[in-house]
């Protein structure tokens, strides 16, 4: 599936709840689903700088595709990196860095994405779209 | 515990921003060591100013600079009246603790030399910390701390061992912002004296709670912030003796604070102008008078004994929560509970109840030493003040169940 694709599975998938508890439940859930980063890359270099909790993202390559696995220490930011996780791994490079992210808008998530937010939700997006670059430019 | 004979709910009514709904419920206010909120009387003084008398201060002939000057020392002599000052010239106006502390580290530049000793708590605020680690790093001084025990008390035994004629300087809060504990400040200015050495005791934490008498306390400097306490931000005090401040060198360089100005020599002005250079937060200063008035008029004893019927309920009530521990149970403590839930982070607490209405603190409350002594990433902090009820610590409760229920 395209980005874009996955991106509209996602809304579909939060139109189902009407109020905010379940928004965040459903959250909490998803972030249950994330692919784990492995303990040797829990380092401070792959520390999200800019949350209050703590977010680690490993990206590697796999073929011609970027894939990102990710932690949190706290539930409801581990829900968040899930979803842009789910967005954005095992995609090419340049469909990441050309991706939007107006879907969070969508589900209702869009109070996260200020960037005054202490739970760096933008540095998180900014982080995958960095890692998109790098290996953009290795690939050639 | 007897039963407070303040009218709350027509308190409540000074506060507009009460009134306000967030996320579709009523507001619930409990970050008040962060900032307290501002009563129509300080709103309507701030907005008379601007209306009636804005003018620059101490230099103008014309009516509205001699009315605005007349009102900016009239908060003065307000602030020495309530913090027991012997002389107003004694008040310099900062624009809060955190300049109040750094215009005293610098000044000390001067006053230092290699192997001196400054102590400090080991439960400051980073404002109370880092100028003095500057200061060190100036002069060569070194940076010895009151350790904690697990209750969040100083160890005061080891205070008295770390005093000696080397240590030139002690800092300490009178009331510590992440754990609520009203430390000895009494027994740690006697002590620090003995020993030929100057005290300074940040007060943010403390003003809002309780009265400090500076004169019977005999400190050196007290540092106060005036939006932890009804005022507006960006204005704040430090007191200072007279016989330090003389000795302090300025802080700043500008206007207001010079006698003579040639380029060849300029002679600084007298107390308290020698500090306050430039234009100051005229506004700032007398809206922080108006909040003094408005708090002494409800009464400080009230208040804090009110408060401390808050936090005595909500202590009970949050201890009926399975696995929410406190942290800071000290014997003396006043308006701040800080907690964690076992297995949740404090940031997701924070986020859930935030969608609830109601406004904690969550994080390291700029305390990081404190949250590495008991080894946590931070704490969610519900602090109070005199216009919270009972019925919003009950709303607390079932919002931090609701926010464990959903998260464990």
């Amino acid at each position: 599936m395209t980005i874009k694709e996955i991106q509209k599975e996602i809304i579909d998938e939060f139109s189902m709840f009407d109020d905010w508890m379940q928004r965040y439940e459903y959250m909490i859930e998803l972030g249950k689903s994330l692919p784990l980063i492995e303990e040797q890359y829990k380092t401070d270099d792959n520390l999200i700088k800019g949350c209050q909790s703590k977010v680690w993202v490993h990206a590697e390559l796999d073929g011609d595709k970027l894939v990102f696995t990710a932690d949190s220490d706290a539930i409801i930011t581990k829900g968040i990196i899930a979803i842009l996780v789910r967005a954005f791994s095992n995609q090419k490079p340049q469909d990441i860095i050309d991706a939007d992210v107006e879907f969070i808008d969508e589900i209702g998530l869009k109070e996260h994405l200020s960037p005054t937010r202490a739970n760096g939700l933008v540095s998180m997006i900014k982080q995958l779209k960095l890692y998109a670059v790098a290996y953009q430019t290795q690939l050639k | 515990m007897t039963e407070t004979t303040l009218d709350i709910q027509a308190i409540r009514k000074d506060f507009p921003i009460l009134q306000r709904e967030v996320n579709g419920h009523p507001l619930v206010y409990l970050d008040n060591a962060a900032t307290s909120q501002t009563p129509r009387q300080v709103i309507d003084t701030i907005v008379d100013y601007y209306q009636r008398y804005n003018a620059n201060i101490h230099r103008g002939v014309h009516t509205l600079s001699q009315e605005a000057t007349d009102a900016y020392e009239v908060a003065r002599q307000k602030i020495q009246k309530h913090f027991d000052i012997a002389h107003s010239h004694e008040v310099i106006f900062t624009s809060g603790t955190t300049q109040s502390i750094n215009l005293v580290a610098t000044g000390f530049t001067s006053f230092l030399k290699e192997g001196d000793e400054i102590i400090v708590s080991a439960m400051e605020h980073h404002s109370n910390i880092v100028p003095w680690q500057m200061l060190c790093e100036r002069t060569g001084a070194n940076l010895k701390v009151i350790p904690m025990n697990l209750e969040g008390e100083l160890v005061m035994e080891k205070y008295h061992e770390l005093l000696s004629y080397k240590t030139k300087l002690v800092f300490c809060n009178h009331v510590s912002n992440a754990l609520g504990t009203i430390n000895p400040i009494e027994e740690i200015i006697e002590a620090a004296h003995k020993v030929g050495a100057a005290v300074l005791i940040d007060g943010a934490q403390a003003a809002a709670h309780i009265k400090a008498d500076l004169q019977a306390l005999d400190v050196d400097f007290y540092t106060v912030s005036a939006h932890k306490m009804c005022g507006p931000t960006g204005v704040g005090m430090l007191y200072g003796k007279e016989e330090w401040l003389k000795k302090l060198p300025p802080y700043q360089g500008g206007g207001e604070m010079i006698a003579e100005v040639t380029f060849e020599k300029t002679t600084y002005a007298e107390l308290p102008h020698k500090f306050e250079a430039g234009t100051p937060n005229i506004c700032g200063g007398i809206a922080f008078g108006a909040a003094l008035d408005y708090m002494n008029k409800i009464g400080f004893g009230a208040i804090a004994q009110y408060e401390d019927e808050l936090m005595q309920y909500a202590t009970e009530q949050l201890l009926d929560i399975d696995g929410l521990k406190i942290y800071g149970t000290a014997a003396k403590k006043t308006s701040v509970i800080s907690f964690n839930i076992e297995g949740v982070h404090p940031y997701d607490i924070g986020t859930i109840v935030d969608k609830l209405g109601i406004a904690v603190r969550t994080g390291h409350h700029c305390a990081q030493p404190i949250m590495d002594f008991y080894q946590i990433p931070g704490t969610v902090r519900a602090s109070f003040s005199f216009y919270n009820t009972k019925e919003e610590v009950d709303k607390l409760v079932e919002g931090i169940k609701r926010a464990s229920n959903m998260l464990l």
